[in-house]
């Protein structure tokens, strides 16, 4: 049976790991080549290098993490953050990842990802969506939603867009997690299937950096929407959160970055306890 | 020296890492010479099927591949170079493969939904009949899978390996020198090392 993957996930700036609070608020704790073989040795499925480097020049450096990594580290490995172009897929597949995320490009031009997975493949595309909950405040940019303004394709697709008179479901947000785009979260993840994505890396803005759990009913909505692998992230503070994920959430795989990286679980540990809990995990 | 196919498909960089983590002398090459002095081959591949072989003809491997795979040396094909060596595969309508295994190539359906696709993950092989290349490895070992499409074969004599997601599908396939797998040794950290540390001894013993 096919195991539920625990994937660490590391946040890289300027070629160092550090890891955002909400996306802010961040601390600086180590070489991400290192982490990356501590995560090997430990057992974790998969390993997650997000690139949160502000400067376009300093992107080279990530180019050097992700093909040193890749020279120790025999385990599966996803890159993302600032992926704008094809090209920028081909680095870093050429540079030892086996997928790489899109967030924001795809938003900006969603043909992109057709583009992408036409050239390198379904199967190292992922699209990593920020979702943020619209019950309660309607947070939608005032010109109405969009990158830079209302996205060019709302014309062609206006069933991707959240009903802006209501508060029900889900609203993406790009630019690490800072703008609205008046995109409705589940139905995007079907849309970025369709186009030829092969995986959903979903984070809930809501419960990143809380320690509360993940959103789980945002998890499940996806998780049932889509006929491809879904991953959990966001708000993870204990193995419990993993378990709900996995069960409740319905997700394939789980993401968590904290409480692995400061030592608080290890991956074998999380697995033991899912594993007693009936979750299939390769142990 | 061990030469890993070079014909502008996947990620070459793992595979000869990993090679050459278990020992092996790497060449990634696209000359047909290289391969037919190589003690040994590897083929890998990801993406689409049509692409893989189209690539291939244009970079005027094919006989080369063919002839290092029949040859006898120890020949290993990866991911989607392990499919296009089986005789056909349903993706984009129907194209013709190498045929050097006798099976087909189509896409995971009528799976519950709870199964997606692509297969993604660590999955469990069985293995079938006793395999120099999986010396070692344990029966129902799991190893990394990503794909849409599976290969399936009639003939049980080619079937290393089978594994399961919603139905059995060829997870490995071996005649003589030949090895195919679906999953990816190079990511399959301690166990897939090892599948590659078989092959690299059995290509020392060629040489």
């Amino acid at each position: 049976m096919l195991a539920k993957r625990i994937i660490p996930c590391l946040d890289v700036k300027d070629g160092r790991v550090v890891k955002g609070v909400n996306f802010v608020d961040l601390r600086d704790a180590g070489d991400p080549v290192e982490c990356a073989m501590r995560y090997d040795a430990e057992g974790a499925d998969e390993l997650t290098f997000l690139d949160i480097t502000a400067s376009h020049e300093k992107r080279d450096i990530m180019l050097d993490v992700v093909s040193r990594t890749a020279e120790q580290a025999f385990m599966p490995l996803t890159v993302g953050g600032g992926v704008r172009v094809v090209e920028d897929l081909g680095a870093l597949l050429r540079a030892g990842a086996d997928k790489v995320s899109i967030n924001t490009a795809a938003v900006i031009n969603p043909d992109f990802v057709g583009e992408a997975a036409r050239v390198y493949g379904s199967q190292c595309v992922v699209v990593a969506v920020d979702a943020r909950r619209r019950d309660g405040q309607l947070r939608l940019a005032e010109d109405g939603g969009g990158v830079d303004g209302a996205p060019d394709w709302a014309g062609t697709w206006p069933e991707l867009l959240v009903d802006k008179a209501g508060t029900d479901g889900w609203e993406i947000y790009t630019h690490g997690g800072r703008r609205p785009t008046g995109i409705d979260a589940v139905a995007w993840c079907r849309r970025m299937e369709e186009l030829g994505a092969g995986e959903v890396l979903l984070t809930s803005m809501d419960r990143d950096g809380t320690r509360d759990g993940y959103d789980l009913e945002l998890t499940r909505a996806v998780a049932d929407a889509v006929g491809v692998p879904v991953i959990a992230s966001g708000g993870v503070g204990g193995p419990g959160h993993l378990l709900e994920g996995l069960t409740t959430g319905g997700a394939d795989a789980v993401l968590a970055a904290s409480i692995f990286h400061y030592g608080e679980y290890s991956i074998a540990e999380c697995k033991r306890y899912l594993a007693e809990r009936g979750v299939v995990v390769r142990v | 020296m061990i030469a890993v196919v070079d014909y502008g498909v996947g990620n070459l960089r793992s595979v000869a890492k990993a090679l050459e983590k278990v020992g092996a002398r790497v060449r990634v090459t696209s000359s047909a010479s290289d391969l037919a002095d190589a003690q040994a081959v590897v083929l890998p591949g990801v993406g689409a099927f049509a692409r893989c072989m189209g690539n291939l003809e244009e970079a005027g491997l094919r006989e080369a591949v063919c002839r290092a795979a029949t040859s006898g040396k120890p020949f290993l094909g990866i991911c989607v170079g392990m499919q296009i060596l089986f005789d056909h595969s349903d993706e984009f309508g129907r194209v013709e493969g190498l045929g050097l295994l006798p099976g087909h190539v189509s896409r995971f359906e009528g799976l519950p939904r709870e199964l997606k696709v692509p297969h993604m993950g660590w999955n469990e092989i069985k293995l079938r009949g006793a395999s120099p290349y999986f010396e070692g490895i344990a029966d129902n070992e799991r190893f990394y899978f990503v794909h849409s499409y599976r290969v399936l074969s009639d003939d049980e004599q080619v079937v290393a390996a089978a594994c399961d997601y919603g139905g059995s599908f060829v997870a490995a396939a071996a005649r003589d020198n030949l090895l195919a797998t679906q999953f990816h040794p190079e990511k399959s950290q301690s166990a897939g090392l090892r599948l590659l540390a078989n092959f690299v001894t059995r290509a020392g013993e060629n040489s």
